[in-house]
Parts: structure tokens; C-alpha cells; sequence
């Protein structure tokens, strides 16, 4: 039985000698000298030729079984090698994560336009349409429609800009809803519109006033429109911008184009109506104006006032933006100061 | 305005505090800007009586005072005031007394003598310069009623009342008068309020015998009366009336003019009142002014009149403005004996015309725009008289004269309650409805359970359609109150339209490429307005009376704002700037009544667009930097025209060898460049690039619809090319001939060099482009590829005379 012998002396040896390598390149200098063509294997396996036909299958067995274990111990082995040598690898490659990463350029959106596409997805939302109109108005929209004739006292002079005696800078957006009221098909569905955009007035610039601000202007006609769905409606507003918590309540005011007409306060946000600098100690922020459409508009629209009324309301994105972000000076938005304006990252 | 909180006792009974009541008026009716309690915040102020006077020795105008604060010793006060005098009765701020902006009175010593509190003017306790009687403007306030020596001075000077400062819109200014105010407050509270109705006694001397009136332009004066009040003795008006002028940011001046005023605040009627005796031809004349007429007022303006003017004359020359000033010539003076009283009825356009014309806005122009109630014109000057004859010892000349006669009528508006409650969403009964409009003082009749005939009277004005009377429905009940509900109406969806989505999506993609949106002005100079034009044909629009040079041309151009914007940056050390703006260019044209508005896009980047730091160098803006970002907007919407770039050298405001035109097919869409040096020298910036595109035009572009292609199943191959060109060989030719010879399996040219300097011929440059073949259907040959490589060559080699390299 030397054969036997021989083998399982080759397996401890070649076990032993596997288990004391560390390079894959001497793993496989051992693989191939002992189990190579040339390696002692093949030279027992050889051998079996001069063995009895009964012992041939025993030893040969018996090799085939060393040749495996031998095999297997070669690839652990490797296994661990390579895992050893990818560790060592990967430990090169550490880095240090902490430092800063490749700079990637993307502009900022304008704080107003964030307000502005803020509060136009929200009434996209609730089924009305945006309506763009001039904002160089002829005084027939900007003023008559409104309700507001020649002599109209509200119409002084200095608040606006005109270029002929008939055409001026729109002082509101509300001559949009004029023209989109006067073209209005009812027998399609009711009109709802809000009517964002660039308007002037003639102030001196200063940190609560500018020549030019923005506004948007909402505006619902049907048959059955009511105060109380106005109400309903700012309500939704007041909540989306300001915090879901937001109460709002109505005070009498007046304008021109709306009876009633009433200012639109919203319990302060920054004190939750304790009042507050911001509020300043009312616990509540007068934010917009609203009202039901004064009958002459309708009428001036070529509407039936008997028939179809409705309610409008107007509010100023600057002032809106000035609120929630604690602005101060008006005057910021126009000025573009890119570290102002790169503060307004992500719009919400 | 201002409301005494005392003088609204007159007529109705409160109870409540004057915030709440501030409070509650704002939410009902009218913005309380705020409560003014006149003694809040002062103390140890008391009435002291001078006993005795004596210069200071170390002084020339100040003076010793002993006086009598109601204590044991007398005060020793230091007193600098021209005024004091012994025996008068004072106001003296005691030491360690608090007096007007929280300043305290301590004992000190003025110039080595001791003085234990202050003498003080009426202005030192809060008291606005506008409202000090003159005699008391430069020095300290004497008392002339009776005054208990030791006790706080402010009952004597009416400064525990509480002042509300009415806030008051232009319809309702049926509040600018205490009995007004009085109806809108006793409607709050459920209180009917009461007024005196003023007697006079006259004497037996006939008005008409005394003077004449004559009213020509009757459509502009529906009402004028008239009263002569005889023996006048002019005197200081008795506190009371003071107090109540002071408050209302009236001057007390003398009894007659206090009249005047205190009937004007009482009823919102303004009055005039003129020196009889003053009048040349005794008789009023109201008429048109001639033209060029001269007029002194009060103020001591000398004012020219144009014939819209309303004058009231003696005859011959103007006394004063009707309903907005007297004239100086009749102004009632010390020794004015007898007056004639005027309430009358101006047309308010007129009046507000006037008063705009000559820039003299008073309470009564003021009173007259808004409107008066008209119903009580005649009571108002009834009222004047009766209390001229209680304070002036005055006797009224029996009967009113007449210019012309008015009668006031209810206004009569049928309502529906059904019709209130389809406008505010309510369920109101006929009762409340009833209720709410009783309370405010207007007549209801119940022509059915649903139909109310509502009579308004004259003092509300403002109430003429249903429409108003559903406003006063609403804010009595209390919006509060209202329900909360959203419009359940037919829908029809929500969305941008086209050009709104088109623009959404231009400013997405220029955020996406690193600019930062701003918003310049639309109006600017006339220099900035003009530059940068898309057209040579664009005209400019000019404003008509601009508020400054600086904003006074609407803007032809978006460019020069971010030049601005740049500018003020760069100002401020914030010289790396990619930013844009999307907005409108508005271009004058002839046949319309309003410019052509057209939405632009333009961008300006300067300094670097990539900082140095750990890991990439620093990147200049140039050109190019820019034309990717323009280029990648255009491409993305798949025109069917190609995009092109064509050089123009001609833009004034761009350097001459680095600007293109932008044309998508043949349309001209916009330019990009950099700024011509002067100009950018000109706005003090550094080296700038801008491009400038009209979205309008773009719109109306039409783009391939896009169909969708597998990605390709088989390998593309690419074959590289480095040309010798001529240096003014563009890219674009190149490309061209390229795209035209590269046959149907050309799909990309890719330019990755250029380069011009050692080893290339003077004049030359290079070229290197690499061009990528791909069919769809099969794996394309060497030798199809060959054949396509050569025929591009050949063009080249015959178009551009290329070397291939």
C-alpha cells in the first residue's frame, strides 16, 4: 500500500504547503507542480497501471479524492488571496469624504416668480385659467370697466403713468379680467381666472413703495357666486401660502369694482395671532382685498348683472414674498443683488 | 378723521372701552388707524397759579416764578417763556414729573438758581404745533376758564378724552361729521342716537334788507343759503369748543371761525363765513371766475382763476373759492362786527378740480369731493347762527336768503331678502334684514315677506343699488359670521396655455443652465431703452409725465437691465454673474392704439462661470460658454428650421467680431455676443456676454413632431478628420458641406479641436472633427464608409481648399 501511502503523504505535504502561501503567483506554482502533468499525482496515477485489478479502483479513488482536496484547498486559498489583495486595494483607495464635492452651476429662480407659480398652481389646481393681458392698458380697461369714469376721484393723476391722455401703464391687473370677462362664452362653463403680472404706479421708490410691483388678481362669475364662496376661497389661499393653520377675517373696505368690498386680514404666522413685530401686536396681517363685483363692472363687460355676479380679489407677490420671507426693503427685488436672490433656492 | 370719544357721548351712550370700541368699528365699518389718549403716559402735571415774577439775575430773558401748585410753600420755577406774567394760572410739570415723549422733570438749577419743575407750553404736554392757539405758539399755555390750583390739568385741557383716527374710504364719508359717525357707531351698538335741534332767535332786522344773492351757475351750486349775523363780538372761543377743535387737528383761531369749524366737524357741512363789511355792492354773487381773475386766499396765495373756477363774489370781485377757501380780502379779523354765514351744496367734481388746479386740498374741498349729507344743509347753518348768538353775543337778521333751494329725498331701493342671501351665502330672515337696516337708520317697508322697499337717507349718499345695501347687510351681520364655502360650478379644467407653458419651460431651462432669473424695471432711460434693439425699426414709447429721468422710456430691449443688474453687482464685488430675464420689450407701432408687447428672453454671464478650487480650474465666461446655453434652449424644441449663427458686425452696443445673429430656418429669432468695451466701459462692467431672444416669434415657430426611433441595434462607426482651413473658413461652412456630402448614414459631427499657432501655416488654422455613421438596418461597410469619407473630402478640398491633415 506505499502507493496509498505516497498520496496521503502528498496530501499533508501539499495541504501544509498551501496553507503557507501569500501570493496567488507561488498558489499556482504549487498548483501546477502538484498536480501538473509532470507533478506526483500524475506519477502515482501512472504508477496504477502495475496495481492489481482489484486494488486499481481503490487507489484510484483514493488519488482522485487527494486531487480534489488539494484542488479545493488551492482555490480557498486563492479565494483568499485575491480578497486579501482587493481589501489592500481598497484600503488604497480610501478618500476622504469630507471634501467638498464637484460644483454643479444651477440658477435661481426669482423669489417673486416662486410666489407668483406658487399661487398660479394652486388655482390651476382649482380648475382656473391664467389669463395674461398688456401692461401698457388703454384707460377704457384699466379704469372705465372698473367701474372707475373719468372724474372718479380714485384715479388721481399721480398714481399713474400715462403715455396719451387715452393709454397709461396698468395700475392693476383687473383690466385683464375686463377683457377676459367682456370675451366670455357662459355657455361654456362658468369664468374662473386669476390674472398674474407686472403693474406700475407713479411712487417714488422707497422701502415700502415701488414703480413697479406685481399682482394677481382672481376673479369667479356665474350665476350663483356668493360671498361666502369668496370667503371659502381666500381661506384656501391664506392656508396654502401662509400654513395650513392660518385663519383669515374679513373688514370692511371699499373699492370701486367691488360691493362689497372688504381688506383681508391673516392670523400672523410668525406669532400664530399673539401678536408680534411683524403683526405688529394685532395678531393678524392685512394681506389682499377682495369683494363682489360691482354690478356696473358686469354690466360694463356686456354681462347680465341680474343674472351672473361674482367675486374678485387682488393680492401683491411683492408684499406676499415681503411676509413670508421677512423682507424689508422692496426696493431688493429689483435691484437683483445675486446674494439676495441666490438665498431663494428651492421653491415651496 | 379724529373722533373724541367724549364728544360721540353726546349723542350715543358708551360703555365701552375705546380700544374695544376702536376694535369693533374697524371690523364693521370703518379702519381705526388708532387710539390717541392724550394724557397717557404723563404725570405730575398740575395747574399752578404765578404769584410773583421776577427777572433772573444771570439772565436776559429767563425768569424766577414762585407759584402755587396747591401745596404749602410756593414752587420756585425757572421760566424762559416771553409770556409768563404773575397772576396767571399754568400748566407746571412738577419735579420728578413725566411730560410729552417720556421726558422727566427733575429739580435742577438754571444758572445757579433753583427751579422745582417747569412752566410748560402746550406742545411740551403732546400737543401738536398745528393745533397751539397762536397767542400760546411761542410760550407757555395761560388758562382763561376757572382752574383749581394743584389739581392735573388734563380734564381742563380735555386730555382725558381718547381720540380715534378714523380711517375713513371714500364712499363713506358720511363720517367725516360727529353725527355721521354717531349713526355708524349707534348701529353697531343698537342705539338710535340723539341730536339737538339748533333754535335761533332772530332779530327784527330783515336779512334781505341787508344784503342780495344771486346764484349763476345754478347746475354747479344745487343748494346755497345764507345767513347775516349782526354785533359780532369776536373773543377767544370758551374752552369747550377749544378742547373739541383741538382734538379734531383744528386750530382754535376766534369764536366766529371756531363756529364755522365746529359746525363743519359736527355736521361734515363745511361753512364759510365773510366780514360783511368787507363786501363793496352788498351782495353775493356765486359765479364762474373769468379768466385770469386774480384771488388772494387765506393762505396769502395770490392765485390766477380760469373760468372753470367757481367764485363767490360781491358783484365785482371774488370773495373767495367756493367750497374751498375764503379770500384774504374778507376774512373775518378782530374788528369784523357783522358776517355772513354761507352753507351751501357745490358740485363735487368742480370743487375736487379747483382744488387740484391750485393745489389746495382743505377739509371743506375735501368734504365737498366726497359729498356731504345733503339734508341737512340748512340745519348746519341754522346751527352756526344759533351758537354765534351764544358765544359771540351776536344778533341773526331775521330770515335765511336763498340763492338756491334744495330739497333732499330719500333714496328708495327695492330688495329682495332672497337676493341678500344668494349674494352672501346666508339664510337671513326678513327680520334680521329688517333689524340691521333700521339700526343704521334707514326706512323699511315689507312690500312682502321676501320684498323690502328700503329708504336711505340723504346722509348715505354712498347707498343707491342693491349691491350697497348688501354690503351694509353683510358687515353689520358681522363677515365673521358668513360662512365658508368654495364655488360648486361647472368645471372646465385648469391649465397654462401654450405660450404660458413655453415660457415656463424657457426659465426652467436657463435656471437649469446655471442663470439666475432677475426682474429689472420696464421703464428706464431713453439711452438704455434704445440699446440693444432685435430691429432697427423699433420705435420708442415715452411717458407722459414721468416721475424721474431715470424711469421715464418703456424698455425696447431686456439687455440693458441685466447691464444694470450686472453692474450693481459688480459694485458690490459680486463679479462672477450668469444671470437672465423673461420679460416684456414693448415696440411702438402706428396703427395700434397700444405698443406691441413682445416677450423677450436674454441672459448675460461675466467673470467666471467655474470657480478654482480642489479640483477644477478656474472658467472664464466667453462666447461659447454661452452660445451652449442658448443653443441647447433652441435645439431642444426641435424646430423645423435649422438653427443658425451668422456674424453681424453691425450691432452698435456688440463687439463687432463676436456676435451672431440667431436665425431658426430663415427667421430671425435673436442675437448673442459680447458687449461692445465701450459700452460695457460705459455701465462699469467688466467683460460681458449676452444674448437676447423674442419668445413671440419663437411661438410661432413650427417644430417637428417628434416620433420615436429604437435605440439602433447596430455599432456606429466613427471616423475622425483634421483639416487646414483658411482662417476665415467658419465652422459653419464646413460643417455644411459635410452634412450635405455625408451622405444618409451621417448622423453627428463632432468638432474636437481647433487650433491655429506653431506648426500650422501662417493664416491657417485647423480643424479636427470626428463623424459618427450609423444605419439603422445594417452594420455598414469599411468600404461604404470609405466611399462617403472620400466624397466629403473631395468638396472640402474644392469648396474650402482644405488640406487634410
Amino acid at each position: 500500500m506505499s502507493l496509498k501511502n505516497d498520496l496521503d503523504n502528498l496530501k499533508q505535504k501539499g495541504l501544509a504547503q498551501i496553507q503557507e502561501v501569500d501570493s496567488t503567483k507561488v498558489l499556482n506554482d504549487i498548483r501546477v507542480s502538484l498536480l501538473g502533468k509532470k507533478g506526483p499525482i500524475t506519477n502515482v496515477l501512472r504508477g496504477m497501471k502495475d496495481l492489481s485489478a482489484e486494488e486499481r479502483p481503490k487507489v484510484g479513488a483514493f488519488a482522485n479524492e487527494v486531487r480534489d482536496t488539494l484542488t479545493e484547498a488551492i482555490e480557498a486559498k486563492k479565494d483568499e488571496l485575491q480578497a486579501q489583495v482587493l481589501n489592500k486595494k481598497l484600503q488604497e483607495e480610501t478618500i476622504d469624504v469630507t471634501l467638498p464635492g464637484r460644483p454643479v452651476s444651477v440658477g435661481t429662480s426669482h423669489v417673486l416668480s416662486q410666489v407668483m407659480d406658487n399661487i398660479e398652481e394652486l388655482f390651476i389646481g382649482m380648475g382656473y385659467q391664467v389669463v395674461d393681458g398688456p401692461e401698457v392698458e388703454e384707460d377704457h380697461y384699466n379704469f372705465e370697466m372698473m367701474n372707475m369714469p373719468k372724474d372718479h376721484p380714485a384715479r388721481d393723476m399721480q398714481d399713474t403713468f400715462y403715455i396719451t391722455q387715452n393709454v397709461l401703464m396698468r395700475t392693476h391687473t383687473s383690466p385683464v379680467q375686463a377683457r377676459t370677462l367682456e370675451k366670455h362664452d357662459f355657455s361654456k362653463g362658468p369664468l374662473k381666472m386669476i390674472s398674474p403680472g407686472r403693474v406700475y404706479r407713479r411712487d417714488t421708490d422707497d422701502a415700502t413703495h415701488s414703480h413697479q410691483f406685481h399682482q394677481i388678481e382672481g376673479l369667479v362669475v356665474d350665476k350663483h357666486i356668493t360671498m361666502a364662496d369668496l370667503k371659502g376661497t381666500l381661506e384656501v389661499l391664506a392656508r396654502h401660502f401662509f400654513g395650513e393653520d392660518r385663519e383669515i377675517r374679513l373688514r370692511p373696505s371699499y373699492f370701486p369694482f367691488t360691493e362689497p368690498s372688504v381688506e383681508v386680514d391673516v392670523s400672523c404666522f410668525n406669532c400664530n395671532g399673539e401678536g408680534c413685530a411683524v403683526c405688529k401686536h394685532t395678531g393678524w396681517i392685512e394681506v389682499l382685498g377682495a369683494g363682489m363685483v360691482h354690478p356696473n363692472v358686469i354690466k360694463n363687460a356686456g354681462v347680465d348683472p341680474e343674472v351672473y355676479g361674482g367675486f374678485a380679489f387682488g393680492l401683491g407677490p411683492d408684499r406676499f414674498a415681503m411676509l413670508k420671507y421677512g423682507i424689508d426693503d422692496i426696493r431688493q427685488f429689483y435691484l437683483n443683488d445675486i446674494r439676495f436672490l441666490h438665498q431663494f433656492k428651492v421653491e415651496d | 378723521m379724529k373722533i373724541s370719544y367724549q364728544w360721540l357721548q353726546d349723542y350715543i351712550k358708551l360703555t365701552e372701552d375705546p380700544d374695544v370700541l376702536a376694535d369693533k368699528v374697524s371690523r364693521t365699518g370703518i379702519e381705526v388707524a388708532g387710539v390717541d389718549y392724550p394724557s397717557r403716559g404723563l404725570k405730575k402735571i398740575v395747574v399752578g397759579h404765578i404769584n410773583q415774577v421776577e427777572p433772573h439775575p444771570d439772565s436776559d430773558h429767563l425768569h424766577i416764578c414762585q407759584v402755587d401748585v396747591g401745596e404749602a410753600e410756593a414752587y420756585q420755577i425757572v421760566c424762559g417763556a416771553p409770556n409768563v406774567a404773575a397772576g396767571q394760572d399754568v400748566i407746571v410739570a412738577l419735579p420728578n414729573s413725566r411730560i410729552a415723549d417720556n421726558v422727566k422733570i427733575k429739580k435742577s438749577k438754571m444758572r445757579g438758581v433753583v427751579s422745582q419743575g417747569m412752566i410748560c407750553a402746550l406742545q411740551e404736554i403732546g400737543f401738536s404745533d398745528s393745533v397751539v392757539p397762536k397767542d400760546y405758539a411761542n410760550g407757555i399755555y395761560v388758562f382763561t376758564e376757572p382752574v383749581t390750583v394743584g389739581e392735573p390739568v388734563f380734564k381742563y385741557l380735555g386730555m382725558d378724552d381718547a381720540i380715534l383716527d378714523f380711517d375713513i374710504t371714500p364712499n363713506r364719508a358720511d363720517t367725516l361729521g360727529m353725527h355721521g359717525t354717531a349713526w355708524e357707531v349707534g348701529a353697531m351698538y343698537n342705539e338710535k342716537p340723539q341730536f339737538k335741534k339748533p333754535v335761533v332767535t332772530e332779530s327784527q332786522t330783515p336779512a334781505r334788507d341787508l344784503l342780495k344773492v344771486t346764484v349763476e351757475n345754478k347746475a354747479k351750486v344745487p343748494a346755497y343759503y345764507l345767513r347775516v349775523v349782526e354785533n359780532i363780538k369776536i373773543k377767544p372761543s370758551p374752552m369747550w369748543l377749544q378742547i373739541r377743535l383741538w382734538h379734531a387737528g383744528v386750530r382754535p383761531i376766534n369764536n366766529v371761525v371756531d363756529i364755522t369749524n365746529y359746525i363743519m366737524l359736527t355736521y361734515g357741512q363745511p361753512l364759510h363765513a365773510f366780514d360783511y363789511d368787507k363786501l363793496g355792492p352788498k351782495q353775493i354773487v356765486v359765479r364762474n371766475a373769468k379768466a385770469d381773475e386774480p384771488l388772494t386766499t387765506l393762505d396769502g396765495v395770490e392765485r390766477t382763476l380760469t373760468t372753470e373756477d367757481l367764485v363767490i363774489t360781491d358783484g365785482v370781485a371774488p370773495l373767495g373759492f367756493a367750497g374751498v377757501m375764503g379770500g384774504l380780502d374778507s376774512e373775518i379779523t378782530d374788528t369784523t362786527k357783522t358776517v355772513v354765514l354761507e352753507s351751501a351744496l357745490f358740485n363735487g367734481t368742480s370743487i375736487r378740480k379747483t382744488a387740484q388746479r391750485h393745489n389746495l386740498r382743505t377739509d371743506a374741498s375735501t368734504r365737498f369731493e366726497k359729498g356731504i349729507d345733503n339734508a341737512s344743509i340748512q340745519e348746519a347753518l341754522e346751527a352756526a347762527a344759533s351758537l354765534l348768538t351764544e358765544l359771540a353775543d351776536a344778533q341773526v337778521a331775521k330770515g335765511i336768503l336763498v340763492g338756491n333751494d334744495y330739497v333732499a329725498e330719500d333714496t328708495v331701493v327695492a330688495i329682495k331678502v332672497s337676493r341678500i342671501n344668494h349674494v352672501l351665502g346666508t339664510t337671513l330672515s326678513t327680520d334680521t334684514i329688517t333689524d340691521i337696516f333700521e339700526r343704521l337708520g334707514f326706512g323699511v317697508k315689507l312690500e312682502t315677506d321676501d320684498q323690502l322697499m328700503v329708504s336711505v337717507p340723504p346722509r348715505r349718499w354712498d347707498i343707491s343699488i342693491q349691491a350697497d345695501l348688501i354690503e351694509e347687510v353683510a358687515r353689520m351681520y358681522g363677515y365673521d359670521n358668513l360662512p365658508s364655502t368654495l364655488p360648486v360650478v361647472a368645471m372646465n379644467p385648469g391649465k397654462f396655455n401654450p405660450q404660458q407653458q413655453f415660457i415656463r419651460r424657457a426659465k426652467q431651462m436657463m435656471q437649469a443652465s446655471g442663470l439666475s432669473e432677475v426682474i429689472s424695471y420696464g421703464l428706464t432711460t431713453e439711452t438704455k431703452a434704445t440699446q440693444f434693439l432685435m430691429t432697427q425699426n423699433d420705435v420708442l414709447t415715452k411717458l407722459d409725465w414721468p416721475m424721474t429721468v431715470d424711469h421715464a422710456y418703456l424698455r425696447l430691449n431686456l439687455i440693458s437691465g441685466l447691464l444694470n443688474d450686472v453692474a450693481y453687482n459688480i459694485a458690490r464685488n459680486q463679479t462672477d454673474l450668469a444671470i437672465y430675464e423673461q420679460g416684456r420689450a414693448f415696440t411702438k407701432t402706428e396703427a395700434a392704439i397700444r405698443p406691441d408687447e413682445r416677450e423677450y428672453l436674454a441672459g448675460a454671464v461675466t467673470g467666471l462661470v467655474k470657480q478654482a478650487n480642489w479640483l477644477q480650474t478656474k472658467q472664464a465666461a466667453d462666447f461659447y460658454y454661452l452660445k451652449g446655453i442658448v443653443d441647447q434652449f433652441l435645439t431642444a424644441h426641435n424646430y423645423t428650421g435649422a438653427v443658425t449663427y451668422v456674424p453681424n458686425e453691425k450691432r452698435p452696443e456688440m463687439h463687432p467680431g463676436r456676435t451672431a445673429d440667431i436665425y431658426v430656418g430663415t427667421q430671425f429669432v435673436g442675437f448673442i455676443g459680447q458687449v461692445h468695451p465701450a459700452i460695457a466701459k460705459a455701465y462699469d462692467i467688466n467683460e460681458t456676454y449676452v444674448f437676447q431672444l423674442d419668445l413671440t416669434t419663437l411661438l410661432t415657430l413650427t417644430s417637428e413632431r417628434l416620433i420615436s426611433q429604437s435605440a439602433p441595434k447596430y455599432p456606429a462607426v466613427t471616423r475622425d478628420i483634421a483639416l487646414l482651413l483658411e482662417k476665415d473658413v467658419s465652422n459653419e461652412q464646413v460643417v455644411t458641406i459635410i452634412q450635405r456630402r455625408g451622405g444618409q448614414y451621417l448622423q453627428n459631427i463632432q468638432l474636437f479641436d481647433v487650433y491655429q499657432g506653431k506648426n500650422i501655416k501662417l493664416g491657417h488654422k485647423s480643424l479636427a472633427y470626428s463623424l459618427t455613421f450609423q444605419n439603422s438596418e445594417a452594420t455598414l461597410t469599411e468600404d461604404a464608409i470609405n466611399e462617403q469619407m472620400a466624397k466629403i473630402v473631395d468638396h472640402l478640398k474644392a469648396e474650402v481648399h482644405a488640406e487634410i491633415r
